[in-house]
């Protein structure tokens, strides 16, 4: 299929017209603006990327250009004009049929996408046969040979497969498959890469960015990552709070972004805390094994050593162990062998054998704030727990130490009696470091805490835990697989990979060659803010 | 740290609800309440006036027996002294039927909580503990539950005698194993969640985690579960009465008294008020099943599950 009769047009002809459109959702039994105004060309064969935080509107705005508003949102005003049809005056069955036939949509969790009980391939046709835009047996042979253009092991035999079968960048490339098997002329890609790890990611954006120029597909890649958008996109377009901020060349957008908050999107990368070096060893982890109940050793022999009042991230990929270690030194899963001492004392293994005292000591923070808190609890009830729990406060005192610590995490005593609902996505994690912090801890476990939020909240919570440090000397424990995010908040770093500790050692001695070969992957996995530096991995890896 | 844009954590955008009063809240929601829900809530309503002001409501007493047993609406002297008549032994209709409200609800009411207060807290300790534990109250309750639950009640009553608290007793545990499978099933999902693991870390004990960390977050299936087990255990007493187990005499009840009025039923092709005796009771026991049911089918949608807020 390299000379594909499918393409239609030409490179250049304005593909999608979207002008002034403007979504309303509806919350709290009222309408309230999601997307104020906003206007889109495309032209074929141009990738378009939309980045913005979360609740910016850019998925909202990414469904629109489909013609379709999800259930809760409405298109209130403007026009969609796809290739001549105008989305909003066309009919459902006129819109179906232009779905999953001319614009295809690839959404961010690939495993939540697929149907467990049917075959890949079967899932992958499934929309070009029934839009009948090629046969049965046309479409299963086409489907292969997207597998083999989207690098997938074994493209012949991996169609065969059940989604549970192939890994989560795999799934997400066959995903890719059935969106290109009808050659749509049009695909939405709504953060296909933010749950992937780094090394799996690179693979990915490749597989992506290969197959649309091939078949010369316009494409709307939604994502928050800017150095991701940069790789792949011709022209970028910056939302928030549903309105647009700045839109221009990817070149041009980098080289000088015009606009403040475009150039806070950088903010995070530009973080930097000054290493130190110390020798008092506070936690100290020797030779742990871990297992889940009767299966392969998740935690091979891992040993780090945490000083006093700084920093130590781990990084490492899904899988690597680096959360298991997070869970052994809290006492929720009991090693198989070897020590922590924690302040010179040997720890319990278990949590019911440690004191409320070695409890209140080592505190967790965890990365889906959402799941974190009661959504029962009021942020008084969740914050002010721990005061009443480990230092016998009233209610009064209890209410005091409170507003403090709100104040201490930059919010204001009017969050007092919101629900977990009623906060945005930062902010919850704020209150959650100000539940660590009530119970006046030494060592703060900190699991991938800013990896689900937006870059400048992302920037937000770092200064803030930096700040803290410095404030409190309080010492942290950081997971995390965000190289930029080991960056600003380390002084030493620990690599982890398949169980075992690869590297440990200072900041600057991690990040700077010679690297062993796993960290040296790593690192050179994470995309720059080049449009060159995708390019210039391939050239490196081959 | 080139820092221009002015970033404040307080000034993010949160979908911050407009503070209502409970009263206020409750109003959005009656006012969303599709028409049968209403009748559902209305007849509810009428049963529970009933059942608390049945002395007041009855024209006699509930074991009063008259000289001459009577007809429904037969006329004496211009004016009906039983309106529904009387059952066989002449103790009149109506104010059984009142009594009977009383009764059997007010024992169902009973039944059903303590159910749920057995099958909720061993629910809720199943699935935080999902040890050892676990499995033995799990099996343990299979085993129950594999026995027909009626045959195994008519087989304790008999054994037990057939007292009220025995008979309350005995179909609480019975129904609890129903209220322990969902509540378990209901909490196992939220006992997984990130906050019920920081309570464990904080050094929480188990009945902090069990009233504060689960609880309030399962509450909307336990009460739609609630409305659905009283339909059920108020089913069962009425057959349990039927067949003579349930509430004994001259206790009034809906059940016993369908039982009695049965007799009647064979001469029905002469005077078909007779049937009247045995209908009305088992129309107050269908009529209750079916309100309930409407409210709680209502309860359901509008929470579609485990959805919480409003």
């Amino acid at each position: 299929m390299t000379s594909d009769p499918k393409i239609r047009g030409s490179k250049g002809d304005v593909l999608l017209d979207m002008r002034d459109v403007i979504i309303d959702g509806f919350s709290d039994e009222q309408w309230h603006p999601i997307i104020k105004g906003v206007d889109l060309t495309l032209r074929r064969g141009e990738v378009l990327g939309l980045i913005g935080e979360s609740g910016a509107g850019k998925s909202t705005l990414g469904k629109a250009a489909m013609g379709y508003a999800q259930p809760g949102c409405a298109i209130k005003s403007g026009s969609i004009v796809f290739d001549g049809i105008d989305l909003l005056t066309a009919t459902e069955v006129e819109k179906m049929d232009l779905w999953g036939s001319r614009i295809a949509y690839v959404a961010q969790s690939a495993a939540a996408s697929f149907n467990p009980a049917h075959r890949l391939i079967d899932q992958t046709i499934e929309a070009t046969v029934g839009h009948a835009v090629a046969t049965d047996i046309e479409a299963r042979k086409d489907a292969v040979e997207l597998y083999g253009a989207l690098s997938l092991p074994d493209p012949k035999e991996i169609g065969q497969r059940y989604p549970h079968q192939v890994s989560g960048g795999q799934l997400q490339r066959v995903m890719t498959a059935m969106a290109m098997s009808p050659r749509p002329d049009l695909i939405i890609f709504d953060e296909p890469t933010t749950a992937l790890d780094v090394t799996t990611q690179v693979e990915v954006l490749l597989s992506i960015r290969s197959i649309v120029e091939r078949f010369n597909t316009a494409a709307i890649y939604i994502t928050h990552d800017l150095a991701v958008v940069a790789q792949m996109a011709d022209r970028i377009k910056v939302l928030r709070y549903g309105e647009e901020v700045e839109d221009a060349e990817t070149n041009t957008m980098l080289a000088s972004p015009q606009e403040d908050y475009t150039k806070s999107l950088w903010s995070v990368r530009a973080l930097e805390k000054p290493e130190d070096p110390s020798d008092d060893i506070v936690l100290d982890i020797k030779n742990i094994d871990a297992a889940y109940e009767k299966s392969v050793k998740v935690l091979k022999n891992v040993s780090v050593k945490v000083p006093r009042g700084r920093t130590v991230s781990i990084v490492g990929e899904s899988g690597s162990g680096k959360s298991t270690t997070a869970r052994v030194v809290t006492g929720l899963m009991p090693p198989l062998g070897g020590t922590i001492t924690f302040n010179g004392q040997t720890l319990p293994p278990s949590i019911k054998e440690r004191s409320k005292d070695q409890l209140r000591r080592i505190q967790m923070i965890y990365q889906m704030a959402d799941t974190a808190m009661n959504p029962k609890q009021t942020v008084g009830e969740i914050i002010g727990r721990p005061l009443s729990f480990y230092h016998d406060m009233t209610s009064a005192e209890e209410e005091r130490r409170v507003i403090d610590l709100l104040k201490m995490i930059e919010l204001d005593e009017t969050f007092i009696d919101r629900l977990p609902s009623e906060l945005s996505g930062g902010q919850k994690q704020r209150i959650c470091i100000a539940r660590a912090l009530a119970a006046e801890p030494e060592v703060i476990i900190c699991d991938e805490v800013t990896s689900a939020l937006d870059q400048i909240v992302q920037e937000g919570i770092l200064t803030l835990l930096l700040k803290l440090q410095k404030e409190l000397g309080i010492t942290y424990l950081f997971i995390t697989h965000d190289i930029a995010v080991v960056t600003a908040i380390s002084d030493e770093i620990v690599v982890m990979y398949q169980g075992e500790v690869i590297e440990q050692g200072l900041k600057s001695k991690v990040l700077h060659p010679p690297h062993p070969d796993y960290t040296k992957l790593l690192l050179n996995s994470v995309p720059e803010m080049d449009p060159n530096w995708l390019d210039r991995f391939v050239d490196a890896r081959d | 740290m080139n820092k221009k844009t002015k970033y404040s954590a307080a000034g993010e955008v949160g979908d911050v609800r407009v503070r209502r009063t409970r009263w206020g809240r409750i109003k959005i929601t009656l006012g969303k309440a599709p028409i049968s829900a209403w009748f559902g809530m209305f007849v509810v309503a009428c049963y529970a006036f009933v059942a608390i002001f049945a002395p007041l409501l009855a024209p006699f007493g509930e074991a009063e027996i008259f000289a001459k047993a009577d007809l429904p609406w037969a006329w004496h002297d211009g004016n009906a002294k039983h309106f529904f008549g009387t059952d066989q032994i002449g103790r009149d209709t109506l104010s059984r039927l009142i009594y009977g409200a009383r009764n059997t609800i007010g024992i169902a009411l009973v039944t059903t909580c303590l159910s749920f207060l057995i099958g909720g807290s061993l629910g809720l300790i199943a699935a935080i503990n999902r040890s050892w534990l676990d499995q033995f109250l799990s099996r343990g309750i299979d085993v129950l539950m594999s026995i027909p639950s009626l045959i195994f009640a008519l087989m304790l009553l008999s054994i037990f005698g057939s007292s009220i608290p025995s008979l309350i007793m005995i179909i609480a545990v019975l129904d609890s194993t129903r209220v322990y499978r969902l509540t378990r099933s209901v909490a196992i999902n939220v006992a997984t969640m990130d906050y019920v693991e920081a309570a464990t870390l904080r050094g929480e004990g188990l009945g902090w985690i069990m009233r504060r960390e689960i609880l309030p977050n399962i509450m909307t299936p336990l009460v739609a579960e609630f409305g659905l087990r009283f339909s059920f255990v108020f089913l069962t007493i009425a057959a349990l009465s039927f067949l003579g187990l349930g509430i004994q005499p001259p206790t009034a009840d809906w059940g016993s008294m369908v039982r009695d009025g049965s007799r009647f039923i064979q001469f029905v092709a002469f005077d078909w008020t007779l049937a009247l005796p045995s209908l009305l009771p088992a129309g107050a026991v269908a009529l209750l099943t079916v309100a309930v049911n409407f409210v709680v089918d209502w309860f359901l949608h509008m929470t579609s599950g485990l959805r919480d807020d409003i």
